[in-house]
């Protein structure tokens, strides 16, 4: 029995991948400087030199080749968890993931299984170049057949993983890259909440705050700050954007009667525009306002000068929780 | 002459097109237009009558079945075919070159091939009726799914190939695809993959001269196979209507694949004798004369004139051939006709291996819908 320790997000998706190897020959490791490198981010360290190189596999820098391979390696029977290096740079890939990949086991009427994760650090904050900030999770979550899933914490970035690897069907497996160095406990021998359940990473009574991934932390700050000001935020980790725990969710919004959810890409038609659909429908009775959204605006991306306009943060979070309450 | 005009000339598009880069390419052929055998310096194969009957009997059956699913088209049965007429021989002797534990990735126009790995042709036709997507068990004959986006097999085929090797397994994986995809990224991805992975995959393109309307010249300005050696492994072209050196070129290609010496590239020069598909009209774009040269290079008739002229079958032996393939023609038309429609509710069916809360919440949406017509006038209708 080992106990809890502390670890970055980024090491305990490391252990992650490390245990699924060890549990599973068939698990693979493939991506763009994921061997010797480690990957850019440092999340595949040293796997390579333990397992070797025909499990942790450098791939020529080719991101439909990465996932139309893994494709074949999947219907082969192996498990490849693959590695997109940025957010970016997934579209090449695209037409595998949405035509191929989510289609396979419904058109072969489930004889076969597609057990393919996809891994992508997303989200800005980093002061990056162009294509290394966006968050494109809604695309994903759009298309039936996937599963879309990302962690807040470094807890859940090892759960999440590990069942990622042992589900039967593709997951896109977002990776929060500007929290890839927060550090908290992982209990590599706790029994984990199912993969697609949400949570509630704080209790409150008078608005739920619904965010995922690195969105998360910002709405904790948000709620500990609206604390001093007399208002009990409850804080919802979506966890999975398909399918999302509107279970979960609507218990929360029934306690609290009022909703806004973050996230960094688009508002436009993203998960908080589908959120805002069903829980109207779900709590209709029970709302005292509107469901609001905070996150992305229309526009592409900005450059890094700007990212901290653009993005998400304490005081635009609430801005949006004073409007709800205003109701 | 300016550059506009040559534009409206050119836009305009009157005149029709031959279609195939290099009229008189080098490639291997073992049996003539006219049904001789001719030796090759590198490629040879010695096949028993029987074998070459077999041949023969398949390529008879490929071309029977596939012209009655174009008649089942016409009649409304099948929403669309794509036919494989005049490409018998370089997907009866490929398909014929693989073995039972090879692997094959097929497009869309692969008929022939699902019949040497024994799929049964009625399978074929679920999802040109619609069925079903996909609808066979692509592990049962190690026969993938038909794939309809352009070259996206290709690099299935190289991962499921990396994976053989990773096994250690000797057995080899076929990706088949056109003279169009070889533009495709995926193809070319394929190509490199396979490359410096040294993967046991052999890419078989029918280089049938046109991607519906457009000529191979539209695709590339070298003959497809040489693309292979910018990648680093050989490449060959072989006469695609001549079942015997398809056969014999396809075996050493899977062979050099399973003996560890990686991928090869085969170019099968063939030609698409009907249209793209049920929706096409190749009347628009490419001449007479050149579908009436490419008629002269049948591939079935040079293989019954070499039988015939060499006594190795009779007439009793076509005579037979014939009626076992309209048996088949009307095996395949019957159960075309009695093939069901899905139940409603398989929409909803195997969309996830693992389930998925939201397909389980509007399944049982949709049920409801359905079940509130029951017994009410609409439904007594349904």
């Amino acid at each position: 029995m080992t106990s809890p320790k502390t670890m970055t997000i980024a090491k305990a998706i490391n252990e992650s991948l490390r245990t699924s190897l060890e549990t599973d020959p068939k698990v693979l490791v493939m991506g763009e400087d994921v061997g010797k490198l480690g990957g850019v981010f440092r999340v595949t360290d040293g796997l390579q030199k333990d397992f070797g190189e025909e499990r942790v596999i450098d791939t020529p820098l080719a991101e439909s080749g990465i996932v139309g391979t893994a494709i074949g390696l999947a219907l082969r029977g192996y498990r490849p968890v693959v590695e997109i290096q940025f957010d970016g740079f997934v579209f090449p890939a695209y037409d595998q993931i949405v035509t191929q990949l989510a289609k396979m086991h419904a058109r072969a009427l489930g004889k076969v299984k597609l057990p393919v994760v996809i891994r992508i650090p997303y989200g800005g904050g980093i002061g990056a170049v162009e294509h290394h900030s966006e968050s494109p999770e809604a695309l994903f979550a759009h298309v039936p057949g996937l599963k879309v899933v990302s962690p807040a914490t470094p807890s859940d970035a090892y759960w999440m993983m590990r069942q990622a690897t042992e589900c039967d069907d593709p997951v896109i497996f977002f990776e929060p890259k500007r929290r890839y160095w927060d550090k908290g406990e992982v209990d590599t021998a706790a029994v984990p909440a199912p993969l697609h359940r949400a949570r509630i990473a704080r209790e409150g009574t008078d608005l739920t705050l619904a965010a995922y991934g690195p969105m998360v932390k910002t709405c904790l700050e948000a709620a500990a700050a609206a604390e001093e000001e007399g208002h009990s935020l409850e804080v919802l980790d979506l966890r999975s954007m398909s399918p999302i725990d509107f279970d979960t969710l609507q218990a929360s919004v029934e306690k609290t009667r009022r909703l806004v959810v973050v996230h960094e890409a688009p508002v436009f038609l993203g998960t908080g525009a589908e959120v805002a659909a069903r829980i109207t429908e779900r709590c209709f009775y029970h709302l005292e306002a509107p469901v609001l959204r905070v996150g992305g605006f229309h526009a592409p991306y900005p450059p890094a000068r700007l990212e901290e306009d653009y993005l998400p943060n304490l005081d635009r979070v609430l801005d949006a929780v004073d409007r709800a309450l205003a109701f | 002459m300016s550059v506009k005009s040559t534009a409206a000339r050119s836009s305009r598009g009157g005149a029709k097109r031959r279609g195939g880069a290099g009229r008189k390419p080098e490639l291997v052929q073992l049996l003539t237009p006219e049904g001789e055998r001719v030796e090759h310096s590198e490629y040879s194969i010695d096949l028993t009558p029987e074998e070459l009957r077999g041949l023969y009997r398949d390529m008879v059956f490929t071309r029977r079945f596939d012209g009655e699913a174009v008649t089942l088209q016409r009649q409304g049965e099948l929403g669309l075919w794509a036919s494989l007429l005049g490409q018998e021989a370089a997907q009866i002797g490929s398909g014929r070159a693989t073995r039972p534990d090879d692997y094959v990735f097929p497009t869309y126009r692969e008929h022939g091939v699902a019949w040497t790995r024994g799929v049964d042709p009625l399978n074929l036709l679920g999802m040109f009726r619609g069925v079903n997507n996909g609808g066979w068990d692509p592990n049962l004959n190690n026969f993938h799914l038909y794939t309809i986006v352009i070259g996206s097999q290709a690099l299935h085929a190289t991962g499921y190939a990396m994976g053989v090797a990773k096994d250690g397994a000797d057995s080899a994986v076929i990706a088949y695809f056109g003279d169009g995809a070889s533009s495709q990224g995926d193809v070319a991805e394929a190509f490199t993959f396979a490359a410096v992975y040294n993967a046991p995959v052999v890419f078989f393109c029918q280089n049938n001269q046109w991607a519906i309307s457009e000529p191979t010249e539209r695709q590339t300005r070298v003959p497809i196979y040489q693309r292979a050696a910018g990648f680093g492994f050989p490449g060959v072209r072989v006469d695609g209507n001549d079942v015997l050196a398809v056969l014999a070129v396809t075996r050493a290609a899977l062979e050099h694949a399973r003996s560890g010496e990686g991928p090869m590239l085969v170019e099968a020069f063939t030609y698409r004798m009907g249209a793209h598909t049920t929706s096409d009209d190749a009347t628009r774009y490419r001449l007479d004369e050149e579908t009436e040269e490419w008629a002269a290079k049948d591939p079935i008739a040079r293989l019954k004139a070499y039988l015939a002229n060499e006594g190795l079958a009779d007439e009793t032996f076509f005579a037979e051939v014939e009626a076992e393939s309209d048996a088949l023609a009307k095996r395949v038309r019957e159960g075309v006709r009695a093939m069901p429609n899905p139940e409603p509710m398989a929409i909803f069916d195997n969309i996830y291996a693992d389930g998925h809360a939201l397909v389980d919440e509007e399944r049982a949406q949709f049920a409801a819908y359905q079940a509130s017509f029951e017994g009410s006038e609409e439904g007594a209708a349904r």
